[in-house]
């Protein structure tokens, strides 16, 4: 369960202050599936980024699975991100000069499995995604919508119980969209947590709850 | 993550970018390779020279006489062979031997050359080393007493003038005169002042014919006394009483100067000894230097790297590497690339010494484990410390800043 409380986030530019979030209250119960709406510049990417424990809040309480992980230090986040939180990104963001298989198992090898259950776990995973064929290519031997599905291989990997995908279709075409699209419908029947980020109606009908947020604020489905 | 995934991590991220890993090693082994390749080039040369010493015999004590520049006199005469073979004078002295010699024309029918011709007591062959003959015999006393005109030849010079001939019995031209070969010197190797280029002469036929050299009082000269201690411990003993001696009789003030130069093994081994040593100091600083770099060049090429791979750090610290994994992680990667561009130096340190050594003739270049070992822990040690820095830099970039990064 996602517990945020009276979140802030400035970030400072100069003598510039930016309050790209300006106390969000939310809650997002286990195996909820909601979308965040809102317009650019409204704060999204660093609300999901809060939530996925990459970034911390200026302010405010941040309860995940009972744990407060407000002001816990860098260490400690990445061992949360990397035992509950699965991240879908809108630029793939996968190793270059990497096979599929090595950036599925990526994160199994910073969890602190063995080789050879890495390799076993990562290959399942791109076969449940449909690229049990393409486990030795590379990035730029993949199409982008092939590169996203290694992506959520790779989060769902270590079987985390919140996966967020922050705009996961931006860069993809209407088909390959609807594939992704397709695979988080199937996380959430699994019972996975998913947060997406989206711009399309359509895609955020889908979802059971859109939150729409506005100048850091949430303005609707908080 | 423990430290061998860590260690593949850094393998095969530096695999998936072989051209970076290349050039960043280059630096690392041209630095090992100088090392290697000077350290071995001053260790051949400074094993050749102390190696040309020991051939001298480790007993041998040599007394080069003064030469006067006026008239051409010297300091050493006949009377002081004698007293040093007295034991009453010398006590730890065994053998006296003497030399005069000069570099004369030499003759063998149409062949002509030049030649150092030394007048040679006839112990001389015995206290030198150079006893055994391919060919022929040595001069005896007799010969000496005589003042016979027979001349024993070195191994080089006897090719050069006779070839094919048999050249015992033939008569060669020492300044115009006829000496009969008697016996030509087993091949001795060696290249300063080598006997195989040298001609002997019994030293009073030399004094007579040859050498005329004389001293001031107007006794008969010799250049040179050769003398052998009892033992190589009692070296130092008989020089002093060599000393003691001849100051005695040429009539040397208590505060004046030695008039003649005594050479030891071991005072030659001392002087060399410094000399290479520096050398090879030299060698070596010029080779750290070049290591120096070629670590700086790492350090460089890492922190570029950080800055290039800031995405690739950001995506693994997102998907849960710790700051540590990434210090490791790239402390690994700036030490293999030290570690393998020090291998590589070796290598190519030695094909070095391969190709220098046809050049460097007696000198032969010798590596030896010792150098080896500090290179390759320079190596490391250049990797360790110049790798810190950007592995600390990586390690506390922030996730999304990182992931942010164009
Ligand atoms: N690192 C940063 N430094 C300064 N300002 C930032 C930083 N990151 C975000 N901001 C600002 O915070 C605000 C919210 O940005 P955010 O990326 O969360 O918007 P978004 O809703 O995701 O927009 P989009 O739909 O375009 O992705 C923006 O005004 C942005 O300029
Ligand atoms: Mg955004």
């Amino acid at each position: 369960m996602i517990e945020l409380a009276n979140i802030t986030k400035t970030y400072t530019m100069g003598t510039q202050e930016v309050h790209a979030l300006r106390g969000v209250d939310l809650t997002i119960n286990k195996g909820e599936y909601v979308a965040i709406m809102g317009p650019s510049g409204s704060g999204k990417s660093t609300l999901m980024n809060i939530i996925g424990c990459l970034d911390t809040p200026s302010n405010g309480t941040y309860i995940l699975n009972d744990i407060d992980v407000s002001d816990m230090d860098d260490d400690d986040l990445a061992r949360v991100r990397n035992q509950q939180i699965g991240f879908i990104f809108q630029q793939f963001n996968l190793l270059a000069r990497t096979s599929a298989l090595k950036q599925v198992a990526l994160p199994l090898t910073y969890a602190g499995y063995s080789r050879r259950d890495r390799y076993e776990r990562a290959e399942a995973m791109l076969k449940s995604v449909g690229l049990g064929d393409r486990i030795d290519h590379r990035p730029d031997e993949l199409s982008g919508g092939q590169q996203q599905r290694v992506a959520i291989a790779r989060a769902l990997v270590t079987e985390p119980s919140i996966i967020l995908a922050d705009e996961p279709t931006g860069n993809l075409d209407t088909a390959s969209g609807e594939e992704i699209l397709a695979i988080l419908d199937d996380m959430h029947q699994q019972g996975i947590t998913i947060v997406m980020v989206t711009h399309a109606t359509e895609v955020a009908e889908r979802t059971e709850r859109a939150i729409r947020l506005r100048d850091g604020l949430v303005v609707n489905g908080s | 993550m423990n430290v061998t995934e860590s260690f593949l991590t850094a393998i095969d991220s530096l695999m998936a970018n072989k051209m970076r890993s290349i050039l960043t090693m280059l630096g690392v082994i041209i630095g090992v390779a100088a090392v290697i390749a000077l350290m071995a080039i001053g260790n051949g040369f400074s094993a050749f020279v102390s190696n040309e010493i020991q051939s001298l015999g480790t007993n041998l004590v040599i007394i080069v006489s003064d030469t006067d520049v006026s008239g051409g006199y010297q300091t050493l005469s006949m009377s002081d062979i004698d007293a040093l073979s007295d034991p009453a004078n010398t006590p730890d002295v065994t053998e006296v031997a003497a030399t005069v010699q000069s570099t004369k024309e030499i003759i063998y029918q149409r062949r002509n050359t030049s030649a150092t011709v030394v007048g040679v007591t006839s112990n001389y062959f015995d206290v030198y080393n150079l006893s055994e003959v391919s060919q022929g015999n040595l001069p005896t006393q007799q010969d000496n007493d005589t003042r016979a005109r027979v001349a024993v030849l070195g191994a080089t010079i006897a090719t050069k003038l006779f070839e094919d001939t048999y050249p015992i019995g033939e008569a060669i031209k020492i300044s115009g005169t006829d000496y009969r070969v008697i016996g030509i010197l087993a091949e001795k190797g060696g290249s300063m002042s080598s006997p195989d280029d040298q001609i002997f002469v019994p030293l009073e036929t030399a004094q007579a014919y040859i050498t005329p050299l004389r001293t001031r009082k107007g006794e008969m000269a010799v250049t040179m006394l050769l003398t052998t201690a009892a033992s190589e411990d009692a070296t130092d003993a008989a020089i002093q009483q060599i000393t003691d001696t001849l100051r005695t009789r040429h009539n040397v003030l208590y505060a004046g100067e030695d008039d003649f130069q005594i050479i030891s093994q071991t005072s030659l081994l001392d002087t060399f000894s410094t000399i290479t040593s520096a050398l090879t100091l030299f060698l070596g600083a010029i080779a750290g230097i070049s290591l120096l770099v070629g670590g700086i060049g790492i350090m460089n090429i890492m922190l570029v790297s950080v800055t290039e791979r800031t995405r690739e750090i950001g995506i693994r610290k997102a998907v849960g590497a710790l700051q540590r994994d990434i210090l490791i992680q790239f402390l690994i990667e700036a030490l293999v690339l030290s570690l393998v561009g020090g291998l590589l130096g070796i290598g190519l340190g030695w094909l070095m010494t391969v190709i220098v050594a046809p050049i460097m003739e007696d000198a032969v270049p010798v590596i030896d484990l010792g150098t080896i070992a500090l290179a390759t822990s320079f190596a490391a040690g250049v990797g360790l410390v110049f790798g810190i820095y950007p592995a600390w830099r990586a390690a506390r970039l922030h996730p999304i800043e990182a992931l942010r990064y164009e």
